[in-house]
């Protein structure tokens, strides 16, 4: 049941957790999506010089600057900034980095009709620490995008892999792969480290995107409506081969994408049981025994026989 | 008669030859005219299928040797295996 404030479930949060994504279609209101799309015209007018190297001809708009809190980013009355102060915007928001995240940058990636550009695959920014916590990356779309037109393609479940943008670039295709197609005011939230790439445009209108980078002020730990958590929190027991809930965070953490496959996404599972020991803020979170299997033996070799 | 590489990378659910492909990628030295690859997605279902459609291996990756902490990370795919092909290119007349 999705919470008055609307903020995301545990189960939402559980998948956000595994694919590193979460999609809403046509979150935002058709009326301000009109509105919004003469704003990222002006705003790229800014923003495309700027990002090689040329200075901006003179601005109109009262762009932000990195490390502004969101509350504060296009004051009335920008459409922008009604469009990401929208509860259902803020709520999703709220529950993955915390309450008035900071503003990190944006970008309007607009690609006119018959675009060609392609991008290799790639994370953005620069390798990350080992740090469980992440930023949250905003992907608005204002207008429909139409399967193959453009839209960004991303690899689901490849955010908690540690590696460096070059290196991801020699991948031109993985099984299970997904390029966004969607209505009006759809919104991806992605974890900062999924890979993805910018598409060809070769529809006959232009596409829109808007992407904005925001980091937590606060500590990542159960920030969203944990009304449900305890119902669906499941204990370190939980185990494939003894005994298991199909219910459970952890029923939805064992999903793996096609190109996780065999004995390697067994990592990629401990992965995930990581990011959410930190959600949740239980340290002994487990899934399959992995983690509590090592754990326990560690304790007895140090003399905790409690363990 | 001169000859131009065709490199095909296939990266694999494990270190075994005939384990699903995962990710995979083509680079044409022939600019087109050799054969392309198979229709799907992806192109083979295993290594094993593509030397049976007629690529040769020049690279399998080796066991990895793991440290204390390393050993539970996920990085970059780890099975890449890289396949190559030689197609002869008529000399241009004239």
């Amino acid at each position: 049941m999705p919470a008055a404030d609307h903020r995301l479930t545990t189960l939402e949060m559980a998948r956000f957790v595994a694919e590193g994504y979460l999609r809403f279609d046509a979150l935002v209101p058709q009326a301000l999506n009109r509105r919004v799309v003469p704003e990222l015209g002006e705003l790229a007018k800014a923003k495309i010089p700027q990002a090689v190297g040329v200075a901006p001809p003179e601005d109109p708009l009262e762009r932000p600057a990195s490390r502004t809190p969101l509350s504060k980013c296009y004051p009335p009355p920008s459409p922008l900034g009604e469009v990401l102060r929208l509860p259902q915007v803020e709520g999703i928001l709220t529950s993955l980095v915390g309450p008035d995240p900071l503003y990190d940058h944006d970008f309007v990636h607009l690609l006119p009709a018959g675009s060609t550009y392609r991008q290799h695959l790639h994370v953005d920014a620069i390798l990350d620490t080992p740090s469980p916590g992440f930023d949250v990356q905003l992907f608005y779309f204002p207008e429909e995008v139409k399967p193959g037109e453009g839209g960004t393609r991303f690899v689901p479940g490849s955010h908690l892999r540690r590696v460096r943008a070059e290196d991801v670039a020699r991948y031109q295709h993985l099984v299970g792969e997904a390029q966004y197609a969607g209505p009006a005011g759809s919104v991806l939230v992605f974890h900062h480290g999924l890979w993805h790439a910018g598409q060809p445009n070769p529809g006959a209108g232009a596409r829109w995107m808007y992407k904005i980078r925001l980091n937590p002020r606060v500590p990542q730990v159960r920030l969203w409506n944990t009304d449900d958590l305890a119902a669906h929190h499941n204990d370190p027991s939980d185990h494939t081969f003894a005994t298991m809930r199909f219910d459970s965070v952890g029923h939805v953490l064992r999903a793996m994408q096609p190109w996780q496959q065999g004995h390697e996404a067994r990592y990629e599972l401990v992965q995930r049981i990581r990011l959410w020991r930190h959600l949740s803020g239980d340290e002994r979170y487990d899934v399959d025994y992995y983690l509590t299997r090592l754990e326990q033996r560690d304790a007895l070799e140090a003399g905790n026989a409690d363990a | 008669m001169s000859e131009r590489q065709q490199v095909l990378y296939l990266w694999l659910a494990e270190g075994a030859l005939d384990m699903p492909v995962v990710a995979w990628a083509f680079h044409d030295g022939a600019a087109g005219s050799g054969p392309g690859l198979p229709e799907g997605d992806p192109p083979y279902a295993t290594g094993l299928a593509a030397l049976e459609d007629g690529w040769f291996l020049l690279q399998s990756p080796a066991a990895r040797a793991l440290t204390d902490d390393a050993g539970h990370e996920t990085g970059p795919l780890a099975h890449e295996f890289v396949f190559e092909r030689r197609i002869a290119i008529e000399p241009a007349s004239g």
